[in-house]
Order: structure tokens, then C-alpha cells, then sequence
């Protein structure tokens, strides 16, 4: 075991988690919208419309991330009209690439959750403020919501530590992210075992984190 | 199209060969992992906290790191722990593990750690009266587990650990790090002499939801089976 590298390399990988848990915040917010989104798309009664989003949610579960990050990252530079729009300046850099596919990718798995949450709300919840002769749109965000997040709150605590786990993969794109930072100082000092406690450590606790935090809320808001 | 052609013109034979691999990872790895839950499931359930204690931190150390770090351990580690085990038997030489045994390993306790969570919760849920029904019949220990725990198990554990499935197949993606020569590493080379990344990535896209598909129209097959009489 070799401690003093294990110390000095704890300040590096700790720099390191910043750029993971900005990755980690910024696509999750992006990512919460869009599975908002496509869990209403999914309840939509036009079948062409929940078919989308079914088919939105399928391609992006089914698949591997990296593959998700490679085809944006590697993949859409290769459009001539993209290269010579204004989308350019998002897409060639490598952080905006990580942040659109991690942001996709979390986005469909919390479009899944929410429709869950959405359909098992019972129907006489619904029935009781129709018949307090309240409108179907507030009864959807003054009721069908708060209850939906409610509801979803575990299984969105699994997604965040997922996609925590996730962010790791912005490292194939050359960002130096805490995985990044990791795999440098591994090969750079080939003492691997030192290096993944350290890191791996960095990572335990901010599950550790973020677990009691849902934690936390759902404690607040169950009823 | 014609970047797929089988032969030595187009991709469609290396890529129909790292599609093998693929597959060929995923299942090592799986069974890999259910040794590994083989093992520290019974650790979870045991009356003793010690035990307990060496099984929770398996599965929540590794469900806690990201797949890529576990990877990156054991690709850059593996040789160095496999060299200083011989060298307690007097072997010095270099020795130089391949990337399909330490690919299938790293994703192996990953997915092991997964399918022990899966057991266990399956075990628990089964109904207490049936263990005290096998003991009042007299059932030995092993006859017990294999006659009456298992088939009711592995009924509770069909739906998750075909979501167990899905996550490992995944996970191989990220073997292509270390060199192994699968779908996504083989999308990497063929986009790299091609200079066609969009294409080759999209394609990998494809095979990976054609594998997840057709699993999981297996899978399916198999719960209906196990289902039988409920």
C-alpha cells in the first residue's frame, strides 16, 4: 500500500468530483424535463404520439451509453449541414456532447418512472376533484403531479446513483472528470488498488449522499 | 451498405464476429456473476452479522462505483494480482491475463452484485410456511433448497434478473476500453479507417437493441414457463 500516494492524489480526484457532480446536476435538471415531457407524450390517448415516445424511451434504454455519447460525440460532426449551423458551438465541444447524451439517456428513464407514478395514482383521487367540478389541467398539476413526484421518488434516488455511476463514461471523450483523473494517475503511477479506493471512495460517499437526501424527502412528503 | 459486405471489401464479418463476442462476454459474465451470488446470498441471509457485514459491502461498494473504475482496477491491477499470487509459489515470470477473461470478470462481480440483491429479495419473499412445511416433512437442508426454495424462487427472480441481463449486456460496451475486440471496439476501428462514425456508431446502436430484443422475447418465454400453475 502506498499511502502518500493515496494522500496526494486526494486532492486531484477531489477536484475531479466537481467536474463529475456539474455533469451529474446539469443533466439530471435537462434530463427531469424531457422525462417530464415524454411521460405526458406517453399518456396521450393519439397513439402515433405515445408510439414516439415509446419508441424514444425504448431506443435509449436499450442501447449502451457509450454508444449514446459516441454517436453524438464522433457521429454528428460528421453532418456537413451541422458542422456550418450554430449548433456547432455546443457540438464540438466534448461537455456539451456528455451533457446532451447523459441528459437523453436519464431523460428516458425518467420518462419510464414518472408514467408509473402517473398511472398509479388511483382513479378516485382523480373522480374527486372532477367532481368538485375542478379543471382536468389543474387536477393534473395540483394533484396528478405532486402525487406522480411523490410516488417516483425512489425510483428516481436509483436513477440519479445510475446516472452518477454514468457520468464516469464522459471520460472516453477526453473530459477529465473523476473517472478521468482516476485512470491518469493509474497509468501514470500503475498502482491501481491505491488509486480505486481513493476514487472509489469519492464516489461511495456521494451516493452515501445523495441516497439519504431522497431519503430525506420522501420521509417529508410521504402521507 | 456496401460498408457491411462480408469479406474483405465491408465490415458485415467483423462485425457479425465481435456481435459473437458480445454475446460471448455477456453470458460468461453472467454466469460469473451468479457464482458470486451463489456465494453472497447465502452471506446476506445468514444469522450472523459478520457475514452480513462482508456481503454488504460487496454489493454496495460495487453498485455504488461506476462500471468504468471497476474496469480500469482490474485491466490495469488484474496481471499485477495474478503475478504477486504466483510469485508466493516461486513463479517469476511476466504473466499477461487476456482481455476476455479480465473483461468477463470485472463485468461478471458487477452483475454478480446485481443478481445477489435479486436472489435475496426473491428468497425473503417467499412464505415462511413453506420452509416450516419442508421441515415438518422432513426435507434434508439440500432437498429443502432444491425441491422447494429454488423453483419458487427463480419464478420472483425471472423478471428482475432479466433486467439483471440487460444491464450486463449493456456493460460489455465498456469492455471496449481494455482493447477486446466487441461490438463497440469494432465500431471504433471500422469508424476510424472509414472516417464514417455516424454510420458504424448507429449500426452498433442497432445490434445492441436487436440482442436486447430478441433477449428479451427469451426471457419472456422462460417466465412463462416458471409461472406455470399460478
Amino acid at each position: 500500500m502506498d499511502f502518500e500516494l493515496m494522500i496526494n492524489s486526494f486532492p486531484k480526484l477531489l477536484n475531479a468530483a466537481v467536474v463529475t457532480l456539474k455533469l451529474l446536476s446539469v443533466s439530471l435538471i435537462v434530463g427531469l424535463f424531457i422525462g417530464l415531457l415524454f411521460a405526458i407524450l406517453r399518456l396521450n390517448k393519439n397513439i402515433f404520439i405515445n408510439k414516439f415516445a415509446y419508441g424514444y424511451s425504448y431506443v435509449f434504454r436499450g442501447t449502451p451509453l457509450l454508444v449514446q455519447i459516441f454517436i453524438i460525440y464522433f457521429g454528428l460532426g460528421q453532418i456537413e449541414s451541422l458542422r456550418s449551423s450554430f449548433l456547432w458551438v455546443i457540438l464540438k465541444e466534448p461537455y456539451w456532447c456528455a451533457i446532451i447524451a447523459f441528459a437523453l439517456n436519464t431523460g428516458a428513464y425518467t420518462s419510464e418512472i414518472l408514467r408509473s407514478a402517473f398511472q398509479t395514482i388511483k382513479p378516485g383521487i382523480i373522480e374527486a376533484g372532477k367532481s368538485l367540478g375542478i379543471s382536468n389541467k389543474i387536477i393534473f398539476y395540483k394533484v396528478q403531479i405532486p402525487i406522480g413526484i411523490r410516488q417516483s421518488l425512489p425510483a428516481y434516488g436509483n436513477e440519479i446513483i445510475l446516472m452518477l455511476k454514468g457520468t464516469s463514461l464522459a471520460s472516453t471523450v477526453t473530459l477529465m472528470d473523476l473517472t478521468g483523473v482516476a485512470k491518469y494517475i493509474i497509468s501514470t503511477t500503475f498502482k491501481p488498488i491505491e488509486v480505486f479506493i481513493v476514487a472509489g471512495g469519492i464516489y461511495l460517499f456521494m451516493t452515501f449522499i445523495i441516497h439519504n437526501v431522497i431519503k430525506f424527502l420522501e420521509k417529508k412528503y410521504s402521507y | 451498405m456496401e460498408l457491411l459486405a462480408f469479406g474483405d471489401t465491408g465490415w458485415g464479418d467483423e462485425l457479425f464476429r465481435a456481435t459473437l463476442m458480445t454475446i460471448a462476454v455477456s453470458i460468461t459474465a453472467m454466469l460469473i456473476g451468479f457464482s458470486f451470488a451463489a456465494i453472497f446470498t447465502p452471506l446476506k441471509l445468514s444469522k450472523f452479522k459478520s457475514l452480513n457485514l462482508i456481503a454488504n459491502i460487496y454489493t454496495t461498494v460495487i453498485r455504488g462505483v461506476p462500471e468504468l473504475l471497476v474496469i480500469y482496477l482490474f485491466f490495469f491491477g488484474g496481471s499485477g494480482a495474478i503475478m504477486f499470487v504466483a510469485s508466493m509459489f516461486g513463479y517469476k515470470d511476466y504473466i499477461e491475463i487476456n482481455a476476455f477473461v479480465t473483461g468477463s470478470f470485472a463485468i461478471g462481480i458487477i452483475s454478480g452484485a446485481y443478481s445477489t440483491e435479486v436472489f435475496r429479495g426473491a428468497i425473503q419473499s417467499i412464505d415462511k410456511g413453506q420452509f416450516e412445511a419442508a421441515k415438518v416433512l422432513g426435507f434434508s437442508k439440500f432437498k429443502q433448497f432444491y425441491k422447494i426454495v429454488l423453483p419458487q424462487m427463480l419464478r420472483l427472480a425471472i423478471p428482475n434478473l432479466s433486467n439483471v441481463w440487460q444491464i450486463t449486456l449493456k456493460d460489455t460496451s465498456l469492455i471496449s476500453v481494455t482493447g477486446l475486440v466487441e461490438i463497440m471496439r469494432q465500431s471504433y476501428i471500422a469508424a476510424g479507417s472509414t472516417r464514417d462514425p455516424l454510420f458504424f456508431y448507429s449500426f452498433a446502436a442497432i445490434l445492441y437493441l436487436l440482442l436486447t430484443f430478441i433477449s428479451m422475447k427469451l426471457i419472456n418465454k422462460l417466465e412463462v414457463k416458471y409461472s406455470r400453475g399460478y
